[in-house]
């Protein structure tokens, strides 16, 4: 037994049951739902466990009713809790959280369209992930929802938050907007040039990937997730591979977990070096823009001789990596690394020495660390806030506990920290590719796959460009895949958008938001 | 101003020009599977690697014949397929001009003899391993869309032959609508407009508005609630209009088929005129396309 789950039981008495150590490093206990409110607020006051995510589960099948769990990760040592709670199936299913966590808003309305379980309590409860065209009465989570057959539409309103007030003007926004990027919607409500409000409205690109990852095979459900946000591949691969090889037990070799360190910090820096890029075009320094752009291809066709794809897809399997990198791959990556980052260096260096860049960057989008904590925001963005957090540290996975890197962390909380902590990053994930491809001993590259547990559940989480990436996945009796769960940093960090922009002018949107660059594919799933 | 000057005089000219036809892939790049007919005993191993469909069987007793289809359009370029291949029958070398104006021009048909094929001892029976090859509808569907009503009444049936004389020789311009990827093709989008593919040089500009566009690239595979939107985006463009669906979920709804939330692939909400297989396609890839659309790239009628 966890000290976590004894001190819930001193407190709780018999309200605290059946504890169970899942896979890894996760443990579970059960928690009866008059107690829940209270358990979680003895979780995070008392034991400083910190709440993560909160996820659905229709067990029914198997006799267990509709289930939640609360994941909470130990703030100093490597140990995640899960608390599980038993949902009614009517009118008021589960307790709301919110008032203790503002982060569960958006989750527990999830749950309410996914799952059809209301959170009682629930500030807000008008619809989050399907739209208004989506017929009551249907929940694509539930195991008894046919997926793959046409739910008709019907008609439906969305009811916007209105700001009331002389001189307030609304500006509506997408879902389609003017350049390349992802859909969604912006309702902004302002007064002369300066916001008062931003609602923001996404999920238009949902596509059902939890739904579709049920009953697949480890290495379908990996293409999967390499496809739940694009651009970052690698992470969302990884954080599923780790939760498929705790069901399964796999022990993975040395080799892949370093060749997985690798591509994981490939995908860092092409990440980084884009989204630098997009916030410096956007402040219309078409230089610098057009030079980073140059850099990102690099790393591009870096990472598409490496592993013959550009995105770096493909490359993690369940037990390891696809392939082993080809002869002289290694010597070409150590060679290409140092060059592109002295290039690097020399394109910050002039950037950062324009006045006119940096007017435009500092004290804009300010996002207080208080709001940053509350609302479960992570990575970078968090990091610029004064956020001391970083999954490779904290809960270290791979061979990352062997490696020596920094955590760069600002307290500014504008658009220049942000951009800041990715420079720093980008010169440890350097470091890190050197020391990795320096010390790379041979060896196999792939564990023989056995078997997924039945009855299981396992966490996998990776620290991805944008922050905290979590996978959960349960099995059923026959060791079948029967949940996944996928927390994306997005979904955490969308909500921090809504008041970065307070009393910044509209024509400082795009900036801020490019800052943040929230992945809306990862968000909606 | 000096430091900008001199590190743009040392970055020089970045890149050589894509040419159709001739330019190779860099290093490395795996691209398409290619299955060698020489090598391939059609005993269907790949068939139950492949996790979008991508590859199929049908048998058929009577004929004595056994269908092997790769098929581009639902290909993710995993390359899972290689190595569960016993022959070595399947290659990946950089492939990568793969558009075409039709979903049916990027099926390849490689046909064996039932009975020989029967006697390997890999031999995968489909029933037991897979869903029969026949329940994927391989054709346009737009007339049934959900938002059908609101296609311009012109432009259904309408032939790809007519715009393309209209848009020949001049310059074109783009408008992007992601209709529900998952970014990666947007990545490779953006990169169109970076120096080194800087797609303005073909006279290719991507546009803010609908209604300066002359062609549509739409990725994703249509999610429920991006249809409206892109079926709005579509009846604003002035005509003659074309549509490019770009990536794996365009062409087919690729690996996201079968879901509640979508609606599999462009052509079941508007017309579709040239599809462009890739998971991401690599920015060339997508150039080829939009020449293919131009009809300046692609054989006619392939
Ligand atoms: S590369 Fe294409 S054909 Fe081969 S397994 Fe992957 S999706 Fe299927
Ligand atoms: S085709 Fe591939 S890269 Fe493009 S949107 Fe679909 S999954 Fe993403």
């Amino acid at each position: 037994m966890t000290p976590e789950i004894e001190r819930l039981k001193q407190q709780f008495g018999k309200s605290v049951y059946g504890e169970r150590a899942e896979t890894g490093r996760l443990t579970s206990v059960s928690v009866a739902p008059e107690v829940l409110p209270a358990a979680a607020e003895f979780m995070a006051r008392v034991l400083e466990m910190r709440f993560l995510f909160l996820a659905g589960f229709d067990e029914r099948k198997s006799g267990g009713g509709f289930r939640l769990r609360y994941a909470f990760a130990h703030p100093r040592e490597d140990r995640f809790l899960a608390l599980a709670v038993q949902a009614g199936e009517t009118e008021a299913s589960f307790p709301s959280v919110v008032s203790l966590y503002p982060q569960a808003n958006w989750q527990e309305r999830e749950i309410q369209d996914l799952f059809g379980l209301k959170p009682s309590g629930h500030p807000d409860p008008r619809r989050l992930v399907l739209h208004e065209d989506w017929p009551a009465g249907q929940y694509p989570l539930r195991k008894d929802f046919p997926n793959g057959v046409k739910v008709p539409r019907r008609q439906g309103d969305y009811p916007f938050e209105r700001v009331e007030g002389a001189g307030v003007f609304e500006i509506p926004v997408g879902p389609v907007h003017a350049g390349v990027i992802e859909p969604g919607h912006f309702r902004f409500s302002s007064a002369g040039e300066s916001i008062l409000k931003l609602e923001i409205r996404l999920f238009y690109t949902h596509k059902g990937i939890e739904k579709l990852g049920e009953g697949k095979s480890p290495r379908e459900i990996l293409c999967l997730a390499e496809r739940v946000s694009g651009d970052n591949s690698v992470s969302h691969a990884a954080a599923c591979a780790q939760a498929l090889e705790a069901l399964s037990g796999t022990t993975v070799p040395e080799r892949a977990l370093r060749l997985r360190v690798i591509l994981l910090e490939l995908e860092r820096l092409y990440n980084h070096v884009a989204d630098i890029s997009g916030v410096v075009l956007d402040v219309a320094f078409s230089f610098g823009a057009a030079q980073l752009a140059a850099v990102k291809e690099r790393l591009l066709r870096l990472n598409e001789r490496l592993t013959g794809q550009r995105l770096l897809r493909s490359m993690i399997v369940p037990g390891g990596v696809h392939k082993d990198f080809a002869a002289g791959a290694l010597d070409h990556l150590l060679r290409e690394t140092e060059a592109i980052k002295k290039d690097f260096e020399q394109i910050v260096h002039i950037i950062w020495n324009s006045s006119s860049f940096l007017d435009r960057v500092e004290e804009t989008g300010i996002i207080r660390r208080e709001i940053a904590e509350a609302l479960g925001g992570t990575g970078p963005a968090a990091r610029a806030s004064g956020v001391d957090r970083d999954l490779r540290r904290d809960h270290p996975y791979g061979v990352y506990s062997q490696l020596f890197f920094m955590v760069p962390v600002f307290a500014e909380g504008d658009v220049e920290s942000r951009l800041k902590v990715r420079i720093q990053e980008i010169y440890e994930s350097f470091k890190l590719i050197h020391e990795v491809a320096a010390g790379l001993a041979p060896g196999p590259c792939l564990a023989v796959p056995r078997p997924l547990a039945p009855m299981a559940h396992a966490l996998g989480g990776v620290e991805s460009p944008r922050g905290e990436c979590f996978h959960w996945l349960s099995t059923d009796r026959e060791g079948k895949i029967s949940r996944w769960k996928i927390q994306s940093p997005s979904f955490a960090n969308w909500p921090l958008i809504e008041y970065a922009v307070l009393e910044n002018i509209v024509p400082d949107f795009p900036v801020i938001n490019k800052s943040l660059n929230l992945s809306y594919s990862g968000n909606d799933r | 101003m000096l430091r900008i000057l001199k590190k743009n005089f040392q970055s020089g000219r970045p890149a050589p020009s894509y040419c159709p036809g001739q330019t190779e892939a860099p290093l490395g790049f795996a691209g398409a599977p290619e299955i060698d007919a020489a090598k391939c005993t059609g005993c269907g191993q790949c068939v139950a690697a492949c996790p979008t469909d991508a590859l199929s069987v049908s048998d058929d007793q009577k004929e004595n014949r056994r269908t092997l289809v790769l098929d581009y359009g639902d290909c993710i370029f995993c390359g899972l397929c290689g190595p569960a291949c016993p022959y070595e029958a399947i290659s990946f070398r950089g492939k990568f001009e793969l558009a075409a104006p039709s979903r049916d021009a990027l099926a390849r048909p490689f046909e064996f003899r039932l009975s020989e094929t029967v006697k390997d001892p890999r031999f995968v029976a489909p029933e037991k391993n897979f869903p029969p090859a026949a329940a994927r509808a391989r054709h346009p569907n737009y007339e049934q869309g959900d938002f059908a009503d609101r296609l311009p009444l012109e432009d259904l049936g309408r032939k790809l032959k007519d715009k393309i004389g209209a848009l020949f020789g001049r310059s074109l311009h783009v408008r992007e609508v992601d209709a529900g990827s998952c970014n990666g093709c947007e990545v490779e989008i953006t990169n169109l407009s970076t120096p080194l593919y800087d797609a303005e040089r073909y006279g290719i500009h991507f546009v803010a508005s609908p209604r300066h566009a002359d062609l549509l690239l739409v990725t994703g595979p249509v999610t429920r609630q991006m249809e409206l939107a892109l079926v709005k985006t579509y009846a604003a463009m002035p005509s003659p209009k074309s549509v490019v669906a770009c990536g794996g979920c365009a062409v087919s709804g690729g690996i996201f088929r079968g879901s509640y939330a979508v609606s599999g692939g462009v052509d079941q909400a508007v017309p579709v005129d040239v599809y462009i297989p890739g998971c991401p396609p690599r920015p060339e890839a997508i150039l080829y396309g939009i020449f293919v659309a131009l009809g300046k790239a692609g054989a006619p009628g392939n």
